[in-house]
């Protein structure tokens, strides 16, 4: 099959700084050399995107040469670190503004879902907003129309309808802004990630609503998430971006893992943590020997070694575990269930092990814990490491999306017991 | 791949500008949205308010009672016959639109930077919707004109259009072009340069006294012969002129002046579409 989107060479230029009174001789200079017909003088200047060194010019590639290929169906993720140039290429892809260099060329009408409610108006009714927001996003009034009774449905705002939207509570603005967007049939949809808000019944809708346009209706989907379970639950494809470059672009299994092996979302660490009287050496995450894409359904270990460089009478050495934006959800420690005892200078190794089927599928961030009780803290976040969770497709059920915003279920423990007839 | 499939291509997304790059079948595929805009612009102004649509009347009304008190009761500005506040009013309603337009429109950059940095709709929807929905309150506004022209036939002034009037829709469109034009060379540039909001504010204030908008265009020439080319040459003066010409049949009309007026007008609203085309793609990097 042909491809139905496809970009060459794509590339965008930024100015660093702020754009003001300087920038009116960088204008003057650029229409200089456009009368003299030359090439524009700041295209050739202006660095890779790399956020951790300090600028040299004021002009930053954003995208740098990105090339790539969506076929019809297709559902392609985008994913990379903040500041890789996903919402740039997002933004190119969308049309908001348009590239430095290159081309995007596409056989179908685009609709882009950077935000929801996009055109909402307080004062107009959650109806009439309805069809303000279809048609900032392209439907026409009939198109509207015909689903009108369908969108307030989905969004679950019936009793509201008529309620200028200023009143409305922030989720339920949400939830009428998807409801909109859910309804709408281009040929190719842009989603940034707009899932990460609404509660979990309806972040399960709204997955479910995705999943039926790729591969129930055959739409085709590119989408950006740091959600890495609901990326690979909706992605067939995958492309990783790092520093406004293209890195891979594959399998969404093959990008995700190249992606969690990176350094940002590492299950591994090796070093020195602390100081000479207690440091973290190693710390790591596995199950069953791998070091990747823990399924729900495996035990899960946590492991540290850390040194001592004195005699102790107590210390703690535990695990934090928290959710991706930081929640606190676990904490495991070696103290809960032994005694506060001697403990010589050395080397030691400890883990944990997290049994299989008791935690929700999401991302979580785990931060380890060496410290002296109500005095010091040894570890610091630089042995901080991450790790997700898939669900095991091969049982039961598929979706326990670990709610981010508002902290959800976080078991999803495997206490069933028994299912019988008795009538 | 064949040749057949390179072309398929439904659109591109170029860095290339072309000079003029409006597009109106895909305006028209919007005109949804477009009409949508507009209402929304007229609804809700004044939601909320006590008065309502009534604002939209009393706004010219009272502008005009100060006029005449301060232009023909203070300073005895000849009117030519016609009754001071029913020139007055002529002048504002045709003011008040162009200077919407022109403000409503300067601001469509900066106004909407929030919905335009998040979804891509034809960017010219925007200053369409203010030149329309100003027109309705341009329509609001003339029907007061109406109103108080027939009270002050009843009043036994000697008061009649001539036959310009047929140019009427000539004149309402100079003067959404007018506005339009203006307006989007000044919203181009203020997305990089903010000086230039700051100007339209006290400029437009400024723009209606050489406008001949509270005196005729005659009185210039009479009093200040020197300076009188700067209205003289004021498009927005010739229109203002030449709309209470076609309504009260005071003042001074040439089909010279009318040309020139027209010409311009044109010729505005063809830059601004060019410079209006170059900034909507970029813009919203710089804004």
């Amino acid at each position: 099959m042909s491809a139905i989107l496809k970009a060459e060479n794509i590339s965008k230029q930024y100015r660093l700084g702020t754009v003001g009174t300087g920038t009116i001789g960088d204008d003057l200079k650029r229409w200089w050399y456009a009368v003299q017909g030359k090439e524009d003088p700041f295209l050739k200047v202006g660095e890779v995107n790399d956020r951790s060194s300090f600028a040299t010019t004021d002009y930053i590639w954003a995208l740098k040469d990105i090339n790539f290929e969506v076929k019809p169906g297709e559902v392609l993720g985008i994913i990379g670190k903040n500041g890789a140039g996903k919402s740039t290429l997002l933004k190119l892809l969308s049309r908001v503004t348009s590239p430095t260099t290159g081309t995007i060329k596409t056989k179908g009408r685009i609709a882009s879902l950077l935000e929801v409610g996009t055109g909402f108006h307080g004062e107009l009714t959650g109806r009439e907003n309805i069809f303000m927001n279809g048609a900032v996003l392209g439907m026409t009034k009939t198109e509207i129309r015909t689903k009108l009774d369908e969108i307030i449905a989905f969004s679950g705002c019936e009793k509201y309808i008529d309620t200028p939207v200023k009143r409305y509570s922030s989720g339920m603005t949400v939830r009428l802004g998807f409801a909109v967007a859910a309804h709408l049939e281009p040929e190719i949809l842009v989603v940034d990630e707009v899932l990460a808000v609404g509660d979990a019944e309806f972040q399960k809708k709204a997955i479910g609503k995705m999943q039926d346009l790729s591969t129930g209706q055959g739409r085709t989907v590119l989408f950006v998430s740091h959600n890495m379970s609901s990326v690979r639950s909706l992605c067939t494809r995958g492309l990783l971006l790092e520093n406004g470059e293209t890195t891979l672009i594959g399998s969404v299994d093959e990008v995700l893992n190249v992606y969690l092996k990176s350094d940002f979302r590492r299950n591994s660490w090796s070093g020195e943590d602390g100081d000479g009287s207690m440091k973290l050496l190693k710390a790591e995450i596995s199950s069953e020997n791998r070091v990747e894409f823990f399924k729900n359904t495996e035990p899960i270990q946590i492991l540290m070694k850390f040194e001592l460089g004195e005699n102790f009478s107590d210390i703690v050495v535990g695990v934090a575990i928290s959710s991706s934006v930081g929640n606190p959800l676990i904490g495991l420690l070696y103290n809960d269930y032994n005694e506060y005892s001697k403990i010589e200078a050395g080397t030691y190794q400890v883990s944990f092990v997290i049994p299989p089927c008791s935690l929700a599928t999401g991302d979580y961030e785990v931060e380890f814990n060496l410290s002296i009780p109500y005095v010091k803290k040894f570890t610091t976040e630089k042995s901080s490491l991450s790790f997700s969770i898939s669900a095991d497709s091969s049982f039961g059920n598929k979706f326990f999306l670990q709610n981010n915003q508002n902290f959800n279920s976080v078991l999803r423990p495997n206490w069933f017991k028994s299912l019988s007839k008795i009538n | 791949m064949n040749k057949l499939e390179n072309n398929d291509w439904l659109y591109e997304i170029t860095p290339k500008r072309k000079l003029i790059d409006l597009n109106f079948k895909e305006i028209w595929r919007y005109r949804d949205l477009l009409i949508l805009f507009v209402k929304r612009d007229i609804v809700t102004v004044y939601k909320q308010t006590i008065l309502g649509p009534l604002w939209y009347f009393i706004q010219p009304l009272f502008t005009s009672v100060i006029f005449t008190l301060v232009f023909n009761n203070i300073a005895n500005i000849p009117t030519g016959g016609v009754p001071p506040f029913l020139f007055n009013l002529t002048g504002i309603t045709a003011w008040n639109y162009f200077s919407q337009c022109f403000t409503g429109t300067s601001n469509t950059f900066r106004n909407n930077a929030g919905i335009f940095g998040k979804v891509y709709f034809p960017r010219a929807i925007m200053p369409l919707t203010t030149v329309i929905s100003n027109l309705f309150k341009f329509g609001i506004q003339l029907l007061i004109l109406v109103v108080f022209y027939l009270y002050y036939l009843w009043q036994d002034y000697s008061l009649s259009p001539n036959l310009n009037l047929l140019l009427f829709p000539v004149y309402v469109l100079m003067m959404a072009l007018l506005g339009l034009g203006a307006g989007m060379i000044i919203s181009a540039f203020t997305t990089k340069y903010r000086d230039l909001t700051v100007l339209v504010g006290f400029a437009t204030s400024l723009l209606l006294y050489i406008s001949a908008v509270p005196y005729p265009l005659s009185e210039v020439g009479n009093n200040i012969p020197s300076l009188a080319w700067v209205v003289k040459f004021n498009p927005l003066a010739q229109i203002i002129e030449g709309f209470r010409f076609m309504i009260l049949d005071t003042g001074i009309f040439t089909w010279s002046g009318f040309l020139y007026t027209l010409i311009v007008c044109v010729i505005l609203v063809l830059i601004g579409l060019i410079v209006f085309n170059r900034t909507e793609k970029n813009f919203i990097d710089t804004v």
